[in-house]
């Protein structure tokens, strides 16, 4: 009984004729069927990479029109309040995508905006992976992938707010040209070189976009591509679940289901930039006014990505150095090059450094969950509240004057809080991961509260524990247990002196610190013992008589369970029961 | 000729000449000094508008000003402040301070007009200083307003932020948003530079010119915002802010909407 549709014929023709030439039947046939695990939190990459598309697309739109030129032209477009006056031909050309091009405005909005949520993506699919130690083995090369695109995606967004050559790009370039200065010995020949000559020159606009249209996004479609085979070939990790191991993968197929989900994810997310792109401003231009070097507006500041930078620079004291007739600005070296250095090479080096602090070297494929790693995940907030806190800097004037506090206050309290804040959070995170890892002990233990409330014959009342469903089961057994690492012995039985005993002894004792205060999982016979005391206790503590009208009773009076003249406990009432009453 | 030329040597022309030199001088003295009492009435206000305004000056200023505006501990001295400086700090509330600090903040202001106009000829009567702009120099509908821009950014955007929402000084002071400044505040304000603005007299700035930057800055006021949405005009602190907190809620939502379907 063959009856196939005239459209599975040419379906099936066609996929004939391409397979006989690229032998493509094979490779589908594997592929599409591959199964991903489903979560919510999976999708914040996909947000990155769908807004990394809308930017290429809408970034091509704006090449047609948009001209890298610092070629000094008057102004004469349909802006009135900027007619007759003498700009660049980019800012020109900016101006004319904005208000005389169809869709122009809507397109450069989107752009921005898109660009604004590729970056902001990014960080947010990062905390994930790293919260639920996703960057384990054998994924450290795509964590490391992921910061340098993060990176990348910095730069690619910096490049782009500068090509305007508006009044605020020109400001955020003067400051970058003045981090470049301020590296010691080569600075003013790096900054000469890069801008051929004095600020702001005629050439960096143009050498800038090819870095923005070209070098950047170049880059970053390549590592993207390596990123994503790298998920395909190592397989995506999973949560804790029944049925969930390190050696399978649950969830659901490529073909149709992720095909659908990932589709209609991209144009969700499409949708939304568009939607915002055209209902809500984003950098005008034409406010901030073409670029002249002595002009600046108050409240400059760069979009959020570099908000860390520009409020570390704010917040350092001003501090300088002459040696031998040469300054050295530790002013802006220090928050402006060393800062993001140490930030960016730890965190590209965190997966490396855990695996060493560990001595962890299995395979990784279900993820932690974050309570279960107290200094992993202490350390992670750390580093955000010390991030939020240079972001607060680099907002010091708005906050200023939207909350009517002195600026230098602000910047007096952030020098003490970017040192006294990030520790508070680390204790307070992994003293919260503990409290978490001890309440899940207890679950397994006594079961789940139930949120009832019995009162027992004698006055007491009690709350009612339940047993586990058995998702929670699986989702809380999951936590597995290590050691730290022994404390290494100064000499071997032999009495030759260990070599290595420094550094064994540090990793010995980070080790502890890693996971010395762990909460233990109790044994699975200790957890069936709990499991069943709780699905007994409950049973016998169930509600003893069922009202029509117990749903008014209990809203009324927080629950009847018990009338005078009947059974007093529960035991009494099985025994009436039983007895045949 | 030959009657003067013969008696030139005289002894008595050298008094003569004296007196009349002296009557010349005088004379002209006397009409240009008969001349100015009278322009300076003109522009300070008449006897009872003065008297009015001492009054109102001794019941809400002269305590931290001084019985004689001379100045206190608490307060600078007004001689020669002008009627331009009065009417500014008085019509934007400023001035009478309610509490000490790090400026004086725009408030509501409990003068009338004829109030204002009387302590400013107060004011002005005790010292020279800048007038009351005249309605003819606030007309502004001439102005050319995209230089008027440029000026704007040249001298005010760096305090007062491009889009004039204002912006953060040192301890707690601040340039103050502009969106609600009339063109003769703003007219005022130049002339007089109160608090930490500088001042921008009619020397630096001809009158042309602020008539200029009164016209960009009601175009700020006034234009639309043509991006849609402005988030407030404070660039990319709050357009981060929106990211964060509104589009970041949508996308969210949806990545969870979309995930949780499967459970």
């Amino acid at each position: 009984m063959t009856t196939t549709s005239p459209v599975e014929k040419a379906g099936g023709a066609t996929a004939t004729y391409v397979d006989q030439r690229i032998g493509s039947n094979k490779f589908l046939s594997r592929n599409l069927g591959k199964v991903f695990p489903d979560h919510w939190s999976f999708m914040l990459g996909e947000i990155a990479l769908y807004s990394f598309i809308v930017v290429l697309l809408t970034g091509v739109f704006l090449t047609l029109w948009f001209k890298p030129s610092m070629a000094e032209v008057v102004y004469d477009g349909s802006y009135v309040p900027l007619k007759g006056i003498t700009m660049s031909q980019a800012y020109q050309s900016t101006l004319d995508i904005s208000f005389d091009v169809r869709g122009g405005l809507l397109l450069r909005q989107m752009h921005h905006w898109g660009a604004l949520i590729f970056i902001a993506a990014m960080a947010v699919h990062m905390f994930r992976v790293f919260f639920t130690g996703a960057f384990r083995k054998p994924r450290e090369f795509n964590w490391l992938i992921g910061v340098v695109l993060t990176t990348l995606g910095l730069l690619a967004g910096f490049s782009g707010y500068s090509l305007p050559d508006d009044l605020l790009s020109g400001t955020g370039l003067q400051i970058a040209r003045g981090i470049v200065q301020a590296i010691p010995v080569v600075g003013t020949w790096a900054a000469f070189l890069l801008f051929d000559g004095e600020f702001p020159g005629t050439e960096f606009i143009s050498r800038l976009y090819g870095v923005h249209i070209l070098l950047i996004p170049g880059l970053i479609l390549a590592l993207v591509t390596v990123h994503l085979m790298l998920v395909w070939t190592q397989k995506h990790t999973q949560f804790p679940g029944p049925g969930r191991t390190n050696d399978n993968v649950v969830g659901y197929p490529l073909l149709p289901i992720y095909m659908a989900k990932a589709g209609g994810f991209f144009f969700v997310v499409f949708g939304i930039i568009a939607l915002v792109g055209g209902l809500v401003t984003i950098n005008p231009i034409w406010i901030f006014g073409p670029f002249t070097p002595d002009q600046v507006s108050a409240g400059s500041q760069p979009d959020w990505y570099i908000g860390f930078l520009d409020g570390a620079l704010r917040i350092m004291p001003n501090w300088e150095t002459v040696i031998f007739g040469w300054t050295i600005s530790w002013n802006i070296f220090i928050p402006a090059l060393i800062m993001p250095g140490v930030l960016f090479t730890a965190l590209g080096l965190y997966p490396f450094i855990e695996a060493w602090v560990t001595g962890d070297k299995r395979e990784h494929n279900i993820l932690d969950r974050p309570r279960n790693a107290p200094v992993r995940t202490g350390l992670g907030m750390m580093a955000i509240s010390f991030y939020v806190m240079l972001w607060i800097g680099g907002a010091n004037d708005i906050i200023a004057t939207a909350f009517d506090l002195s600026i230098n206050s602000i910047t007096l309290f952030l020098r003490a809080a970017i040192f006294i804040v990030p520790p508070i959070v680390f204790i307070v995170t992994r003293r919260t991961c503990l409290g978490l890892q001890r309440r899940d002990r207890e679950k397994l233990l006594h079961g789940y509260e139930s949120g009832r409330i019995l009162r027992l014959p004698h006055g007491e009342f009690i709350e009612v524990h339940q047993p586990l469903s058995q998702k929670d089961l699986a989702v809380i057994t999951s936590k597995v247990d290590h050691e730290p690492l022994p404390a290494p012995d100064k000499a071997d039985a032999d009495g030759v002196r260990n070599k290595k005993y420094r550094s064994q002894s540090l990793r010995h004792k980070l080790s502890v610190f890693f996971y010395g205060a762990n909460v233990p999982k109790p044994s699975a016979a200790e957890i069936e013992a709990g499991q069943h005391h709780a699905a007994h206790s409950a049973e016998i503590e169930a509600p003893l008589h069922d009202y029509e009208d117990a749903d008014e009773f209990r809203r009324a009076h927080g629950g009847v369970l018990h009338h005078p003249g009947m059974a007093e406990t529960n035991i009494e009432q099985q025994a009436e029961e039983h007895s045949g009453h | 000729m030959k009657f003067l030329a013969a008696r030139r040597r005289s002894p008595l022309v050298a008094s003569a000449l004296l007196v009349g030199a002296l009557a010349v001088v005088g004379g002209g003295y006397a009409a240009i000094a008969s001349v100015q009492p009278a322009s300076a009435a003109l522009a300070v206000g008449t006897e009872t508008q003065i008297d009015k305004g001492q009054k109102l000056f001794l019941e809400g200023c002269s305590s931290c000003h001084g019985l004689q505006a001379q100045g206190t501990e608490t307060g600078p001295t007004l001689i020669g402040v002008g009627a331009a400086a009065v009417s500014f700090q008085v019509s934007t509330g400023r001035m009478p301070l309610a509490a000490p600090g790090a400026q004086a903040p725009r408030k509501d202001n409990p003068y009338s007009e004829e109030d204002i106009a009387a302590m400013a000829a107060y004011v002005a009567s005790l010292g020279p200083g800048p007038a009351i702009p005249t309605a003819e120099q606030l007309d502004y509908s001439n102005a050319d307003m995209p230089y008027g821009g440029e000026l704007f950014r040249i001298n005010c955007s760096q305090c007062h932020q491009a889009a004039g929402q204002g912006g953060a000084l040192t301890q707690g002071k601040y340039a103050p948003n502009l969106m609600e400044a009339t063109p003769q505040v703003i007219y005022e304000a130049m002339l007089t530079g109160p608090q930490s603005m500088p001042v921008f007299s009619d020397a630096t700035l001809p009158t042309k010119d602020k008539q200029a930057i009164i016209a960009y800055i009601r175009h700020l006021q006034e234009a639309p915002s043509q991006g849609g949405l402005s988030l407030g005009k404070f660039g990319p602190v709050t357009e981060g802010v929106f990211l964060a907190t509104a589009i970041f809620a949508a996308l969210i939502g949806a990545a969870v909407w979309i995930g949780i379907k499967s459970r």
